[in-house]
């Protein structure tokens, strides 16, 4: 068996693929997956969705002026923004499920560059958190209550789902740290809290003093913020683009620094 | 270790030309914090050789693997595949692997675990060619999660022929599997390298390396104490057996052939253990009145205790390896 002959390889012909192995075949199957897991596009599109028609139809005060538009308008672009940093947070974390599968060992038996995978979760993390989005703001539409001009739909929802970006870079930290495949039910409690001291369920003004001077080093206080500037008007405070610059240096410096850890050739 | 090295110079064979060895260790050692799971391993493998890793749980058969699949660096030593760092050998495609367990998503389907393989690479064989290849075009369409255990490894055998490797690493592939089912993954796994494939697995089934590979490589303690055929490596160890008939022998005289390990006689028959049988057979024969020789072989699983064991009282009894 060992003297058998042999037609001899031929090495040159062999090539590495581009882009790190990035394709779409690889995104399409990603996002297909991605869809399969119920409870996660549950979570992402229609959770938002029920706590807008909960709060946001309110006749007590959803047709009040605000900003560029009415209250309503504004109750819908924190729970667009909740809706898309859990997405983009789920999205993440499932590196910690296919961690804990093998499936990221075996990936590296493979072309696909580490940078690579992490475009790829980031990219399938942007569709679902731009579903989601898009679910609050059409229900929006359809009940008619929230209001303001035609520009500011498409520039605040465009800054929600661009900004939930920083929570993919903060569900990836979590599942790289987290090593456990309810990764998810400790990070929604999670964000929870911090939707709460970022101002996205209920203004910060009815919390005491002490709950409002540490909300506003929470990761979602910034980009909350940020996210309503074009519908208030005025510019942005300087603080939080910090809050939000900071938080983006701790999330994608923490990713980055466990996923080195992770694909180190120990 | 006296048949390592027995192919050392098989990469430079007339022919061979400027090809580079399908796997090339020199000096390897790999330490896990004060743990020294590979002591210094040199290894070639030339292309179209099958090759048994054969060790003890413990013995650096995997922490050798993934050395030369690049999965880790060696604390020192140098490792090549076909002449290139391994992770450039697997960004081509030129190397694939069948692991233990894991490695699967159970929400893809079998096809799709097999096409986002396949998408990642720039030359593949065709999805459905490699899942008939595997035997499993039948699961195409069922989730992962709901494949039994032998399905999920012909799965990751079916992923490992995607990118049509020239070298195929499997460690401990049939671990878990009943015989029918490790049978089956054998033959599937013979029938592929005919077509030419380097083959390397690790495996602590005996009987698997004595009957699938070419040549047997007897790890213990991250060393290589033997390397050869598999009958090499029997007769290493255990020798074997030469029983012939022979009246009124003289047990000094026969203790004296070159290579005889222990002469028993008994009445008219006599019993040497030697690892040169073939030199005791030619004595007895030439120059003696011997006659119905008789030269037996002990199996493998002798030789592996022999040489893997640390019991070296000739008990038999296996101490098991310590790690």
């Amino acid at each position: 068996m060992s003297t058998r002959s042999l037609p001899e390889p031929d090495l040159s012909t062999r090539r590495a693929p581009g882009l790190g192995g990035l394709n779409l075949t690889v995104l399409r199957l990603e996002i297909r997956r991605l869809l399969r897991n119920r409870r996660t596009v549950i979570f992402a599109l229609v959770l938002p969705v029920v706590f807008f028609l909960g709060f946001g139809l309110n006749s007590a005060y959803a047709t009040d002026p605000d900003g560029h538009g009415n209250v309503s308008a504004f109750v819908m672009i924190n729970l667009a923004l909740y809706g898309a940093v859990l997405a983009t947070t789920s999205c993440g974390a499932m590196v910690s499920i296919e961690r804990a599968a093998g499936w990221s060992r075996q990936l590296r038996l493979t072309p696909l560059s580490p940078f690579a995978y992490i475009v790829i979760k980031m990219l399938t993390a942007l569709v679902l958190g731009l579903g989601s989005v898009l679910a609050v703001f059409a229900v929006g539409l359809i009940t008619g209550k929230p209001s303001m001009p035609g520009y500011l739909w498409i520039v605040t929802g465009l800054c929600v789902w661009i900004g939930s970006l920083l929570f993919a870079a903060f569900g990836l930290f979590m599942g790289y740290v987290l090593p456990t495949e309810n990764v998810m039910q400790i990070l929604g409690i999670g964000l929870a809290l911090l939707a709460f001291a970022g101002g996205l369920f209920e203004p910060l003004s009815q919390f005491p003093h002490l709950f409002r001077t540490i909300a506003q080093f929470t990761p979602l206080y910034g980009l909350n913020q940020l996210v309503h500037v074009p519908f208030f008007g005025g510019g942005a405070h300087l603080a939080w683009v910090a809050n939000t610059v900071v938080w983006l240096v701790i999330f994608a410096g923490g990713a980055i620094w466990r996923f080195r850890k992770d694909t180190a050739r120990v | 270790m006296a048949v390592a090295n027995a192919h050392s110079g098989r990469g430079l064979v007339p022919g061979a030309g400027a090809q580079p060895l399908a796997i090339e260790l020199s000096g390897v050692h790999k330490s896990f914090g004060p743990v020294e799971a590979v002591k210094g391993i040199n290894l070639n493998v030339a292309s179209g050789e099958i090759v048994a890793f054969l060790g003890p749980n413990g013995a650096g058969k995997t922490s050798t693997i993934d050395v030369i699949l690049g999965l880790s660096a060696p604390t020192s030593g140098a490792v090549s595949v076909f002449g290139m760092h391994p992770r450039q050998a697997i960004t081509r495609g030129l190397v694939s692997a069948v692991m233990q367990t894991g490695g699967l998503l159970k929400d893809l389907t079998v096809a799709e675990t097999a096409s986002y393989t396949a998408s990642l690479f720039t030359h593949t064989r065709p999805v459905k060619e490699v899942l008939e290849r595997a035997g499993i075009a039948a699961l195409a369409d069922r989730r992962v999660g709901k494949c039994s255990g032998g399905e999920q490894q012909r799965l990751r055998f079916a992923m490992a022929l995607l990118s049509d490797p020239e070298l195929l690493i499997l460690d401990e592939p049939t671990t878990g599997m009943d015989v029918e089912g490790r049978r089956s993954f054998w033959a599937a796994i013979q029938q592929d390298a005919e077509l030419g494939r380097t083959v390397l697995f690790a495996t602590h089934y005996l009987d698997e390396a004595d009957e699938y590979a070419g040549r047997v490589i007897l790890l213990r303690h991250g060393q290589i104490v033997a390397d050869g055929t598999a009958a090499q490596v029997k007769a290493l160890a255990a020798g074997r057996t030469v029983r012939a008939t022979l009246a009124g022998a003289d047990a000094v005289a026969l203790r004296a052939i070159p290579g005889a390990d222990s002469v028993e006689v008994r009445g008219d028959t006599v019993l040497i253990h030697s690892g040169d049988s073939d030199a005791v057979a030619r004595y007895l024969l030439t120059s003696t009145p011997a006659r119905d020789l008789e030269v037996t072989a002990r199996g493998l699983e002798d030789a592996f205790i022999a040489l893997t064991s640390d019991d070296t009282d000739g008990s038999g009894n296996y101490a098991g390896d310590p790690r």
